[in-house]
């Protein structure tokens, strides 16, 4: 069937705003819940101290410590925080690569600074 | 210098470096020379005064056979460098400064007097220096030897691990008043690059201090902190890090923890010691040779 070049424009147009609303849809699909893990630091642990994430699952770490000021770095996915008194520190990572990673205390602490790390497990 | 040229020839000769010798010229850019208004000085760092474990049965003789061994040296150095971690950490601020005070106290054993210190992470980073300088004086400073510019970096009063961006200034400022090829010796504990981030071995804001360094033609860095010996480049910026006289550490990045390695009683003392610096001034060249606590 022939179209005018008015009407295969107006289809044209229509079929750009379909596809677009179905790559709005699609996006919205593929953007999974931010999962919140609280974790508090003390010295000289971190509770839980080991964690597990999926690969592609966006996750807030929300840090308070129990006594002194500490640090959180996950050097492996170039994220860091510092924990203070009072404060929550949040954190979001959305892991990309699977393994297990330690991430550790980066302000120093105390007698037990360097013995301070944890685990983070990233499965598929 | 003369008696300088016979004093490294006598090392070279004999051995004297003794087991675990490192010569300066099998290094890049480290080679041997004779002439020019020559020095050198010693390095001893991590010295952990305070500390009590299994990793070191003799943690109260060891600073003390130090102390004795560069005493022993056959020609003094120019002056005595103490790159950090005088003091193991503590809590307790009269317990930090009774550390302090008896550290001081072993040291002023040492013949030669001039005696430049700085801190580390265990004597500062709980009191952003306070009791450190009470006993030692500034964290960060600067003096001149023999043509070589010496800058002390303070990378530890902040527990953060930063320099911080009013010392990166004062660096800035005293950098901007020397020639881009005068001879420049950094002195700081923690590395000035990240040798480790996951032993926390780097200093946060290091790479503001390197880019800041980059443009001066001779500069080398000594530091200490990971207790151990080791060598690295930044472009033609080279780093080298000192052994520690408490306990030795493992490899960076050589297992998960930064544990202390165990005492081994078949050879005590063994991955401690400290280290004479060479200098050549006119040939902007260092010459770094490593001594153990005790004579094997």
């Amino acid at each position: 069937m022939a179209l005018s070049i008015r009407a295969r424009l107006v289809v044209s147009a229509a079929a750009l705003a379909v596809g677009a609303a179905s790559t709005y849809v699609v996006a919205q699909a593929a953007q999974p819940k931010e999962r919140v893990i609280k974790v508090v630091a003390s010295r000289f642990k971190y509770t839980p101290g080991n964690l597990k994430l999926k690969k592609g699952q966006p996750v807030v770490f929300e840090f308070t410590t129990a006594d002194v000021p500490m640090g959180f770095n996950l050097p492996d996915f170039n994220v860091r925080g510092d924990i203070l008194p009072g404060k929550v520190t949040r954190v979001r990572l959305t892991p990309d690569k699977t393994g297990t990673f330690t991430f550790l205390c980066d302000l120093f602490c105390g007698s037990g600074h360097e013995e301070m790390n944890g685990k983070l497990t990233v499965v598929d | 210098m003369a008696n300088k040229f016979s004093r490294r020839q006598f090392l070279k000769l004999t051995g004297m470096g003794g087991v675990g010798v490192v010569v300066g010229s099998a290094l890049p850019g480290v080679v041997l020379a004779d002439a020019g208004d020559d020095f050198y000085f010693v390095q001893l760092s991590d010295t952990h005064w305070g500390f009590e474990g299994a990793p070191n049965p003799d943690a109260k003789g060891t600073l003390k056979k130090a102390v004795a061994a560069v005493n022993a040296l056959e020609q003094q150095p120019d002056f005595i460098v103490f790159t950090g971690d005088l003091t193991h950490t503590t809590d307790n601020p009269v317990e930090r400064r009774r550390r302090m005070a008896e550290f001081k106290q072993i040291v002023s054993e040492l013949k030669v007097k001039t005696v430049r210190f700085m801190p580390g992470e265990h004597d500062a980073s709980l009191d952003q220096g306070k009791a450190y300088k009470e006993f030692f004086g500034p964290t960060n400073y600067t003096f001149d030897h023999k043509g070589v510019h010496f800058i002390a970096l303070d990378n530890v009063s902040d527990a953060r691990a930063m320099i911080g961006d009013e010392q990166l200034a004062w660096l800035a400022a005293d950098l901007k008043q020397q020639k881009v090829d005068a001879p420049i010796v950094v002195l700081t504990h923690r590395p000035l690059f990240d040798l480790a981030p996951q032993w926390d071995w780097a200093t946060r804001d290091g790479a503001k201090a390197m880019e800041l360094l980059m443009p001066y033609q001779n500069v080398t860095v000594f530091y200490g902190h990971i207790h151990q010996e080791h060598h690295h480049k930044t472009g033609h910026i080279e780093h080298h890090a000192a052994k520690g006289l408490m306990f030795p550490l493992p490899a960076p990045g050589s297992q998960p923890n930064r544990a202390p390695l165990p005492w081994d009683p078949a050879h005590p003392y063994k991955g401690l010691g400290f280290r004479s610096v060479d200098a050549d001034v006119d040939e902007r060249k260092y010459e770094i040779n490593e001594f153990p606590v005790v004579k094997a």
